[in-house]
């Protein structure tokens, strides 16, 4: 234990999976320039799609819906990485093992509460020749 | 319990000993637990977006989202979050230097962005209750209350915390346990940003899209 952390202490070793969070997380703040190209890029990633929106630029709402949604998908790993900081090493890679988890909750939590709900909808709306 | 009890047999105050050498770094695992936490916060908001996305086109007969949304004041609300987000940004870099009354100031700034955008939200809120548009209205505005409404909650309580945090701060400097409280509110408030890209997408722009 204590001859991994004098390893990251001195950031000389690859070893980064002891989970000692205050010297290992020192260089993991972040730098002015990370802050300042995560800000700029949210920016425009966010500038877009609003004005895809009020302007009705692309005049096909599908179309747009899928522009702004993949909009929002590349500001989300914007932030994720020059805000939240994430990478594959902090914490010996359990805070991305658990992001991966969480995303593939996420992912059955929606696609399946969506896709589940719009057949039920389909198949139970009322027929009006069978009342 | 033993040292306890004779330590106060004796008369004299309560001693206490760490038994276990493994915890001798506390806060160790703080960052790790405070990112399950998220994430665990993530999946409760994935199952309110799940129900926004089931309701969201319930309007019974009621006004839709491109009705009541005005796009203006969301995309003002979205820089006042952004701004936030990079201000407590700075107020981190200050803290890595040191710098005790950068901090604090950037914390203010923060705050200040933090409060605008809780502002400019419950005048939203405010407008479409007046409007007759309440969450009792259809399965649309509830889903969008509770939504949007959480989001909001997390942002009060990000606040308070922040609040909590200053007069630490100011009270004890830039200690460790501080430092390490003032990461984990800054993955919270970074969090909270990232979920509002989700509900401006999801919620206010593609609500406006027929």
């Amino acid at each position: 234990m204590s001859a991994s952390q004098n390893q990251v202490e001195a950031h000389g070793g690859p070893n980064t999976g002891n989970h000692d969070g205050h010297d290992s997380h020192g260089a993991a703040h972040g730098s002015m320039r990370g802050y300042v190209t995560g800000f700029l890029l949210s920016v425009i990633l966010t500038a877009i799609p609003f004005w895809l929106v009020m302007n009705d630029v692309l005049g096909n709402s599908t179309l747009t819906a899928i522009v702004i949604m993949l909009f929002a998908a590349v500001q989300i790993v914007v932030h994720m990485i020059y805000f939240l900081h994430m990478n594959g090493r902090s914490e010996g890679g359990w805070t991305m093992l658990a992001l991966i988890f969480t995303i593939i909750i996420v992912a059955i939590a929606l696609a399946g509460s969506l896709w589940v709900m719009y057949h039920l909808n389909t198949n139970m709306m009322p027929d009006p020749h069978r009342m | 319990m033993m040292a306890k009890a004779t330590a106060q047999a004796a008369g004299t105050a309560p001693a206490f000993y760490v038994t276990e050498e493994e915890h001798a770094h506390p806060g160790g695992s703080t960052m790790l637990g405070f990112w399950l936490y998220l994430m665990s916060d993530c999946l409760v908001f994935a199952v309110l977006f799940a129900t926004y996305g089931v309701l969201g086109r319930n309007y019974a007969a009621g006004p839709s989202g491109a009705d009541l949304f005005d796009l203006k004041l969301v995309a003002v609300n979205t820089a006042m979050l952004l701004f936030s987000s990079i201000t407590y940004g700075f107020a981190m870099l200050a803290m890595d230097k040191g710098r005790q009354a950068a901090v604090q100031g950037w914390l203010v700034v923060t705050a200040l962005f933090g409060l605008a955008f809780l502002g400019i939200e419950l005048y939203e809120f405010a407008h479409l209750i007046h409007e007759g548009a309440t969450p009792m209205r259809s399965a649309f505005l509830s889903s969008f209350f509770t939504l949007v409404g959480t989001h909001g909650l997390h942002v009060t309580f990000g606040l308070i915390w922040l609040a909590v945090l200053m007069t630490q701060v100011s009270k004890h400097g830039l200690i460790e346990a501080n430092r390490r409280r003032l990461m984990c509110l800054s993955m919270f408030w970074h969090f909270l940003d990232v979920v509002w890209i989700g509900v401006f997408t999801f919620v206010y722009l593609m609500g406006v899209l027929k």
